[in-house]
């Protein structure tokens, strides 16, 4: 037999809609068995104990980005955490920071969406459609191959301490999908659409403090991107100095 | 009340594949119970098969030799002219992914990278390491973006409306403001996905009930073949996690506790790429033998990557990898995997035709939801992601054919809003005080009778032990409650709803496996061994009666120029 440890969970609990809520901690002690996954205990504690609990999830597997939330004080997602991961038998539970919460670690993930929105995220061709694929070379696909992993789970989103202060930053996601498509040899999106970043509330206003970089659980480096679209960004203004752009949208 | 000339109903592939297609013409709503990206294609690993020839190894390959592989690996029951339609559209569907931004993997060439997959006799699957549908996903997501279709995301589907044989539309609840909405619509497309959590072993996301199948079926659409349940030959312990068959395909063996590759005694041809529902029959078979391990999670086999060596493992399946790690503390670099068979896919859905039509009027259905057949008794892997995508694109195109040759008018809005007042007496009742009984109970004890009983191996005793259950269980959901009368995010409330129609998709399964006296594809009975076409090459159809039992009939299979044979490997 395998034997059960007894865990305190407590979770941060809000629900924006009843005006007599305040956030506070819920206490629930649950038995878990080793290997268990903290999705896999909020779903027994939504089902045993407390069925009006709050929490999103779909794949439990670590390839959806549902359940992104704050974890004994770390962004990453429920599904993919072992409760026996820490060295502790209490876990904290919280919503991703930086958003509105609308009901316990349900957050309202509209402004994530919207910059997501914001930045064209597809590719963007002008030339003829071939009959058959658009080559691209084995060194050209690994080049946008990180970004490419980003699950969308907003993890880097929670970790940001610009947005924590200016919520209209573009963010660390939509930065990162920008430049999977910059960086793929098949877009021709013009250089000067760039120009949407050049300011304080876009890719200028990045601290680079890889916080984003932590936080992420698909290895994804979102400050590389923010860089990578800097550069073009200062490349192309000095091109157009010289007369040399290539293109303007 | 909501309109919209066309609703769609799911966020996945063939959802946002119809959407695409459709909202340049129409007027066109998507509504997902989660973000589209959320939704379970984006789980799919190992690609998907078109007969592009770019492998040295397929330069003769073709659109018919995938098409005959198909119906080979269906056992027969697939409908021939449509597992032609979607191996032919398969090519041109792959191209057009790519032409969206799709990063497939390359050949070294610049080509669409493909890989051999089992059941298949060239390797014809197209992937982007071990997260093809993972991209494809994002990639039609990006594009409706880009085309602007009106998504309504969380908003949960409670009823489909369907009076005097023509679909009105859908009662809807939008889970983040908790409001009942009646969404009218002239045509209305499921593409809702599977029933795979219907087992409690699955490699589906939990989100994956089967309730769109449900649904339909409790409005009066006739469900087709769904009986038939795939087995995935590797899932990962415990959490039933899939482990690609890209595994298999980049070639990874099957060893059982004696550090034996069984394959070669039951399949020595095709070895560990044979079909899925013969690998998971060979494994259940080592393991109920005394030849698995033995585990607290359960029994299993290994799969070994190690030969491989760590850089294909990381260069080709680095997802599998840190699945491993993460949920097992397995590295597959240095250690075998444990896996065992689990639940995987839903072979049998709504029954539509090559146009997804039902035959209802303005009621389509597409994807792992329906059952056109092209998978018949056994889906090829690598087929499932290719469905998705061609058959979105077909029902578009059915769609705006019928809209343009004899226009649907709005339907009349008093089936909705009668819909509406009944779903809004029952989510009351639900919350009424002293209603013990609780969906997830219900929920566990169906998963874990359906495992058991109505699994891999099938015996009339256990269908009908498990049919026994299930009708328990339909009786204690009468008794069913939920603890809070709040409509926004009461993920408890909408399980609860949900519960219905997964006890009926459950109904449907059991009485077609109980009534089919033969073992074909999935199906295997033990007390009837062999394929019977004498009797048997048919359909099984499920509808609902005025009693409110399923009553079944059967259609013909569609052959047009495969004559079922003996299927070896």
């Amino acid at each position: 037999m395998i034997k059960a440890n007894a865990y305190t969970f407590k979770i941060l609990r809000y629900d924006a809609q009843d005006p007599q809520s305040e956030p506070c901690f819920a206490t629930y002690r649950i038995n878990v068995i080793p290997g268990l996954t903290v999705l896999a205990v909020l779903n027994r504690i939504r089902d045993e104990i407390d069925g009006t609990l709050a929490f999103r999830s779909s794949c439990r597997s670590a390839v959806c980005g549902s359940c992104a939330m704050v974890i004994n004080g770390k962004l990453d997602l429920a599904c993919r955490t072992q409760v026996s991961a820490f060295n502790t038998d209490t876990i904290i539970l919280e919503p991703l920071p930086n958003f509105e919460v609308i009901r316990d670690l349900v957050v309202d993930m509209t402004p994530f969406w919207r910059m997501y929105d914001k930045i064209q995220p597809y590719l963007i061709r002008h030339s003829p459609v071939p009959e058959k694929e658009i080559l691209q070379s084995e060194a050209e696909r690994l080049r946008i191959d990180q970004y490419v992993n980003c699950i969308l789970c907003a993890c880097c989103y929670g970790a940001c301490p610009v947005l924590a202060r200016e919520p209209d930053y573009i963010g660390p996601a939509a930065a990162a999908k920008l430049e999977r498509f910059v960086l793929d040899s098949r877009d021709e999106r013009p250089a000067g659409v760039l120009e949407i970043l050049n300011n304080e509330k876009g890719v200028w206003a990045c601290d680079t403090l890889f916080r984003c970089i932590d936080a992420c659980p698909k290895e994804v480096r979102p400050t590389d991107a923010i860089v990578g679209l800097r550069k073009a960004i200062v490349k192309n203004r000095f091109q157009k100095m010289l007369g040399k752009a290539k293109d303007e949208a | 009340m909501l309109n919209h000339d066309i609703l769609i109903v799911g966020g996945g592939l063939t959802g946002l594949r119809a959407a695409v297609g459709l909202c340049d013409r129409f007027d066109v709503g998507l509504i997902s119970k989660v973000y589209p990206t959320r939704s379970h294609s984006i789980a799919a690993q190992g690609g998907l098969n078109a007969a592009l020839t770019n492998n040295p190894e397929s330069r003769d390959d073709s659109w018919e030799k995938h098409t005959f592989d198909t119906i080979k690996g269906s056992d027969y029951l697939a409908d021939q002219d449509a597992a032609e339609i979607m191996c032919k559209e398969g090519i041109k569907i792959v191209y057009e992914m790519e032409h969206w931004g799709c990063p497939f993997s390359r050949f070294p060439d610049g080509t669409i990278a493909q890989r051999p997959f089992g059941g298949a006799g060239y390797p014809r699957t197209c992937y982007s390491a071990d997260i093809t549908g993972h991209v494809l996903l994002n990639t039609l997501y990006e594009r409706a973006v880009a085309k602007g279709v009106k998504i309504y995301p969380e908003w949960f589907v409670t009823s489909l409306c369907i009076e005097e044989g023509l679909c009105h539309g859908v009662i809807a609840l939008d889970t983040q403001k908790g409001s009942l909405i009646p969404v009218r619509a002239k045509v209305t497309f499921f593409g809702t996905g599977g029933y795979g959590r219907v087992f409690q072993q699955s490699t589906n996301a939990l989100i994956n009930t089967g309730g769109g199948i449900g649904m339909a079926y409790k409005a009066g659409v006739p469900l087709k073949d769904m009986e038939f349940v795939q087995f995935h030959p590797t899932t990962l312990i415990g959490t039933n996690i899939l482990m690609s068959e890209a595994c298999r395909g980049e070639g990874a063996y099957l060893a059982n506790n004696q550090g034996e590759r069984f394959m070669q005694r039951y399949v020595p041809t095709a070895m560990e790429l044979a079909p899925r529902d013969i690998v998971s029959r060979c494994i259940q078979t080592e393991i109920n033998e005394g030849r698995g391990f033995d585990h607290p999670l359960g029994k299993y086999v290994h799969l070994d990557l190690r030969h491989l060596g760590a850089k294909k493992i990381l260069e080709r399946l680095p997802g599998i990898r840190n699945i491993s790690i993460d949920f097992l503390g397995v590295d597959p670099i240095t250690d075998p995997i444990p896996i065992q068979p689990g639940q995987h896919y839903s072979m049998g859905g709504i029954d539509v035709n090559a146009r997804c039509a039902s035959d209802v009027r303005g009621f389509y259905a597409g994807g792992e939801c329906s059952c056109v057949s092209v998978h018949g008794a056994n889906r090829l892997g690598g087929n499932s992601l290719l469905e998705t995508i061609v058959f979105g694109k077909l029902a578009a195109q059915a769609i705006d054919e019928d809209m343009t040759k004899s226009p649907l008018p709005l339907p009349d809005e008093k089936p909705l809003l009668r819909m509406q007042e009944a779903m809004e007496a029952k989510i009351r009742r639900l919350t009424e005080p002293g209603r013990g009984e609780k969906a997830y109970k219900i929920h566990a004890e169906l998963g874990v009778t359906m495992t058991e009983k109505v699994g891999i191996f099938r015996t009339r005793k256990n269908l009908d032990e498990a049919l026994q259950v299930l009708i328990g269980l339909k009786e204690r959901y009468r008794q069913v409650g939920v603890s809070s009368a709040v409509r926004y995010m009461n993920y408890e409330l909408i399980n609860t709803l949900e519960q219905e129609y997964v006890l009926e998709v459950a109904h449907t399964i059991i009485l077609g496996a109980i009534l089919r006296e033969e073992s074909r594809g999935a199906h295997f009975r033990l007390d009837f061994k062999t394929r019977n076409d004498q009797d048997w090459l048919k359909h099984t159809i499920a509808r609902i009666g005025p009693d409110g039992e399923p009553a079944i009939s059967f259609k013909e299979v569609i052959m047009t120029r495969y004559q079922p044979m003996e299927r070896k490997y």
